[in-house]
C-alpha cells in the first residue's frame, strides 16, 4: 500500500488533533487552557481543509481560533474583576469592623 | 496532583468514577460506529451528487456549499441566523449593566493597584496595522462566498475580528468610539430582516419563499448567483453585528472604568 500526499496530510492531521485534545483536557490552568484550545482548533481546522471540505475550515478556523477564545478570556476577565471587587468589599468591611 | 484536588472537592472522586462509567461504553459504541463509516472521499449520497453537477449549471456559481447554504437549502440558514440573533440577544440580557454603582469610596486607590499593563509598542503596532487587512479579507470572504469558499457567516466573523482588534491594540476609547451600541444593534438587525425581506421578495413574486428570483448573470463572476450574493451579505452584516455586540457587552466594564480612571 502506497501513501500519496494526500494521505500523508490527513493522517499527520489526525495524528496532531489525537496528540493535541488530551493535552487541552490536562491543561488545568482555565488561560493556559485557552491557548491549547486555540492550538487544538486551529489544527481541526487543518484537519478539514487536509479532508477538502475548506469552508468548514474556514468556519472552524473562526469560530475554535478566534470567537470562543476571544469570549472564555473576556469571560475569565470579568469573572476575575467581580473576584477582585467582592475581595475589596470583603477587606473594606473588615477594616470596619475593626475600627 | 489528584490527591490535592480530591481533598479540596470531596465529591471529585465520585464524579471520576461516574465518568468511566459513562465514558468508556460511550468509547466502545464511538470506535464501533467509525469502524464502520465510509472511506474519506467515498460517501457520496445522492442528494449530494445531484447539487454537485447542477449547482453551476442551474445557479451560476463555482462553490456548491454556499449554493446549498444561501439558495437550496436556504430556508435552513434563515432558522441559524435567528437562533444566533437570539443567543446574542439572550448575553446582552444577562449581561446588561445593572444601575446600581457599587458604593464605594476607596476606588480609585483600588484602580491604581488594579490598572493592566500598558500595551506594548509592537502589539500596537501590528493589531492596528492588522485592521485593515482583517476587514478586507472579510469582506471579501462575504461578497465572494459564491466563487470560493466562505460566506456570510465565516466573513462576518472575520470582519468582526477587526474591531476586536481595534480594543486589542489596547485604545479601548477608540473602540468604544468605534461601536456606538445603537448602530451596531440596528446594522446587526437590519442584516437579520434583510434576509427574510430577500424570502418574502420572493413570495411576492409568486414563486416560493426565497425563490432565487435575480438574474443569475454569467457564471463565475463576483455577479453570479442572483440572491446568493445578497443573502450572504445579509448574513455577513448579522453575523459582524451580532459578534461586535457580544464583545462590546463583555468589556463594558472595563471600557467604563478606564474612561473613568484617564
Amino acid at each position: 500500500m502506497t501513501l500519496d500526499a494526500e494521505t500523508v496530510l490527513q493522517l499527520g492531521a489526525l495524528g496532531a488533533l489525537v496528540v493535541v485534545g488530551p493535552v487541552v483536557v490536562l491543561t488545568r490552568a482555565p488561560r493556559a487552557q485557552v491557548i491549547a484550545f486555540t492550538c487544538y482548533g486551529l489544527l481541526f481546522g487543518l484537519a478539514c481543509l487536509a479532508f477538502q471540505a475548506p469552508d468548514v475550515a474556514l468556519a472552524q478556523f473562526v469560530v475554535g481560533a478566534v470567537a470562543l477564545p476571544i469570549l472564555v478570556l473576556l469571560t475569565l476577565a470579568r469573572m476575575r474583576r467581580h473576584q477582585e471587587e467582592a475581595d475589596a468589599t470583603r477587606a473594606r468591611l473588615k477594616k470596619e469592623r475593626q475600627g | 496532583m489528584s490527591d490535592d484536588r480530591d481533598e479540596l472537592d470531596p465529591g471529585a472522586r465520585g464524579r471520576t468514577i461516574l465518568f468511566f462509567i459513562g465514558g468508556v461504553p460511550l468509547i466502545g459504541l464511538l470506535a464501533a460506529a467509525m469502524v464502520q463509516l465510509p472511506r474519506s472521499g467515498a460517501g457520496h449520497s445522492l442528494y449530494g451528487d445531484l447539487l454537485v453537477g447542477a449547482a453551476v449549471r442551474e445557479r451560476h456559481v463555482t462553490d456548491v456549499v454556499t449554493a446549498i447554504n444561501f439558495d437550496y437549502r436556504g430556508f435552513d440558514t434563515l432558522g441559524e441566523e435567528l437562533i444566533l440573533f437570539a443567543s446574542v440577544m439572550g448575553v446582552l440580557l444577562i449581561l446588561r449593566k445593572s444601575d446600581e454603582q457599587p458604593a464605594c469610596d476607596d476606588r480609585e486607590d483600588e484602580r491604581q493597584t488594579r490598572r493592566a499593563p500598558p500595551t506594548s509598542e509592537a502589539v500596537r503596532a501590528l493589531g492596528l496595522g492588522m485592521i485593515g487587512v482583517t476587514l478586507t479579507f472579510g469582506l471579501y470572504i462575504i461578497t465572494h462566498g459564491q466563487l470560493t469558499p466562505g460566506g456570510g457567516f465565516q466573513g462576518g466573523v472575520i470582519v468582526a475580528t477587526a474591531w476586536v482588534l481595534l480594543y486589542l491594540a489596547g485604545d479601548a476609547r477608540a473602540y468604544e468610539r468605534a461601536t456606538p451600541k445603537p448602530v451596531v444593534e440596528a446594522f446587526e438587525a437590519v442584516g437579520a430582516l434583510a434576509y427574510a425581506l430577500l424570502g418574502f421578495a420572493g413570495l411576492l413574486a409568486g414563486l416560493s419563499f426565497l425563490a432565487n428570483l435575480l438574474p443569475l448573470g454569467p457564471i463565475a463572476t463576483a455577479h453570479s448567483g442572483g440572491t446568493i450574493a445578497l443573502l450572504s451579505v445579509a448574513t455577513g452584516r448579522e453575523v459582524a453585528g451580532g459578534f461586535v455586540l457580544l464583545v462590546t457587552s463583555f468589556v463594558e466594564e472595563a471600557l467604563a472604568e478606564r474612561a473613568g480612571s484617564s
